[in-house]
């Protein structure tokens, strides 16, 4: 067993993008961090100040809060090696 | 603001900048609702025009505007513009501007697949919405070209934000850096089609001169020259170079030239108002001392007069001419005189024009003098010297305002050429030579030109004295030209004629 994942997933309502972001991380988490990890999916339409708090340009965009770094990914996840590269999930 | 904007019907709308200057050259300025690129090269104020823009908005016209930074920071912002006396703090307390600093760091973010700038539109959308903007000013957006990789999404999102930004019918700035070849690195121009000014900053012989270029505005007539700005502790100021119209109101109205005789010379009133008269000589033939009496004549009118020094400092033309008895530190007390002395290589020509513009402007001067022109050719070539002096004629004679300049001419053929260069121009040419006969230098003064009026066509001494410049009569006896010493010989011999001839003519009573 792992460190218990904490992510965060910015999107933007249901642009392709988003919807594409969000199955992706979805599989990624069932496939490689089951029942260790928090996803917490926020649409950036419902909470408009967050963009500037989070200074955030570029969506759709995975933070990952924990376990430490913290890392910032931007894309709809697409590039399944890269991304379980940049979380730690590979060898 | 009161400024001449002349806005014809039939154009699109504009938005005024409130930038000194530019919105005479675009007519009325920038496209209202549209997005205007501002692009140059490093330095040359690009940031600071589209805060201006941003802020004269926000003060001047009560147009609330959004400042997004993909460069300095907002503190950073803050500090450069109080430099310039505007208070972004307070602005952005009282809901005139926003300010919001995008920046993307390269090395925080990886891209792992397809994204879009939703976050920039939202931001954005987010702070138009907030205090009901109306201006937006883009600073460097090329930025994020810097912290993101795909090309591709940048620029289609980029095409997508500037249509975004039209729909929202927000009048844009958006500030670009000059690339090789192109007008930006980027080629945003593209994208912002609407309107384009290029900003251009240039050493010519040492001297800077920053220049601004409306290369393009759809739907609307402007200028297509290059015109050179200013900066300083007032913000930007464009000087529109009005090319010569030839068809500004002329006034029929006299001036004294502050010495009786030489207004006797001029059809016995003096100097059109709103004229332009060139006194000319070699050194050390009065020219200072006559264009000093002008000013003091305008002063003594209660008519405000500016006096650009380029070879004295105010401090010394004010001792020299209390010698003479001119007093002109009573004016300059008064508030009726103003000096203004700068080297003539402090900068650029253009930046000469720019500066004199300024100050006419805020002084609202009656006569003007520049002492002496011949000086500027140290900071630039005869031809450019001449086209600056007509453009500054023009100016003038556009306000109204009589001016004076004083040129020096060398006892040889090189600065003749000044005089030519604007003798054309003028309306009024004076000239000082000297006289040399019997061991003895004496100034001899002749009106070369007046125009619209009688003037005499005799050489007349120029003396200086205690009690200020006067003319006296050159005698033409059997022995040619009398003057100096000679002259007052002969005044002497004939009076003494006079007075025997009268004692005479009482005897034989």
């Amino acid at each position: 067993m792992g460190d218990n994942y904490v992510l965060r997933l910015i999107v933007a309502g249901a642009s392709p993008n988003s919807t594409r972001a969000i199955a992706n991380i979805k599989e990624i988490c069932e496939a490689h961090l089951k029942d260790r990890y928090t996803l917490e999916i926020i649409d950036i339409y419902q909470q408009t100040a967050l963009a500037k708090e989070q200074a955030i340009v570029a969506l759709p965009l995975l933070v990952k809060r924990a376990p430490l770094p913290e890392r910032k990914l931007i894309g709809d996840l697409s590039q399944t090696a890269k991304v379980l590269k940049i979380l730690g999930l590979t060898g | 603001m009161a400024r001449r904007i002349h806005q014809p019907t039939n154009t699109i709308a504009k938005t005024p900048t409130g930038i000194a200057g530019l919105d005479e050259i675009t007519e009325g300025g920038l496209p209202k609702g549209r997005s205007t690129l501002i692009c140059g090269t490093p330095g040359v104020g690009k940031t600071l025009f589209g805060l201006e823009f941003i802020l004269r908005g926000a003060m001047d016209f009560k147009e609330p505007g959004v400042i997004i930074s993909f460069e300095e920071r907002p503190e950073d912002l803050e500090t450069n513009m109080a430099s310039l006396g505007f208070d972004l703090k307070k602005l952005q307390k009282s809901g005139a501007i926003v300010i919001d600093h995008v920046h993307v760091e390269r090395s925080e973010y990886e891209e792992t697949g397809e994204y879009d700038l939703e976050g920039l539109f939202i931001r954005l959308n987010h702070a138009i919405d907030t205090i009901g903007a109306t201006r937006v000013m883009l600073d460097t957006i090329e930025n994020l070209f810097a912290g993101l990789t795909n090309e591709g999404i940048l620029r289609a999102e980029l095409r997508r934000l500037f249509g975004w930004l039209k729909s929202k019918g927000v009048t844009t700035v958006i500030t670009a850096e000059k690339g090789e070849g192109t007008l930006t690195r980027q080629g945003l121009e593209e994208y912002v089609s609407d309107c384009v000014i290029l900003l251009d900053h240039r050493v010519i012989n040492q001297l800077s001169t920053r220049r601004l270029r409306v290369i393009k505005y759809r739907g609307s007539i402007h200028g297509t020259n290059e015109y050179p700005f200013l900066i300083d502790e007032d913000g930007i100021s464009v000087l529109p170079i009005t090319s010569l119209q030839l068809n500004n109101e002329v006034s029929s109205q006299r001036v004294s030239s502050g010495v009786q005789a030489l207004d006797v010379m001029l059809g016995k009133k003096g100097f059109f108002r709103g004229s332009s008269i060139l006194v000319s000589g070699t050194a050390g033939t009065g020219k200072t001392s006559l264009a000093a009496t002008f000013a003091n004549a305008s002063c003594k009118r209660r008519e405000r007069c500016l006096y650009f020094a380029f070879e004295e400092s105010p401090q010394q033309i004010i001792r020299n001419m209390r010698s003479i008895g001119m007093d002109l530190q009573a004016h300059v007390d008064a508030g009726l005189l103003q000096f203004h002395a700068s080297r003539p290589t402090l900068y650029g020509l253009e930046m000469h024009l720019v500066s004199i513009h300024k100050k006419i402007k805020t002084f609202k001067p009656k006569t003007v003098i520049l002492d002496p022109i011949t000086n500027l050719i140290t900071a630039g070539l005869l031809s450019e010297v001449k086209s600056i002096l007509v453009r500054l004629i023009d100016f003038l004679q556009a306000e109204g305002i009589t001016v004076l300049f004083t040129a020096l001419n060398l006892n040889n053929m090189f600065n003749e050429q000044t005089d030519e260069g604007v003798s054309s121009l003028v309306d009024a040419w004076i000239t000082i030579r000297d006289i040399e006969i019997d061991g003895e230098r004496n100034r001899g003064l002749y009106i070369i030109k007046s125009r619209g009026m009688k003037h005499s066509n005799q050489i007349r001494e120029l003396v200086i004295t205690d009690e200020g410049v006067n003319l006296e009569d050159v005698y033409l006896g059997p022995d040619g030209i009398l003057t100096g010493s000679a002259r007052i010989a002969h005044q002497l011999a004939e009076q003494s004629i006079k007075r025997t001839n009268k004692a005479t003519n009482g005897k034989n009573k």
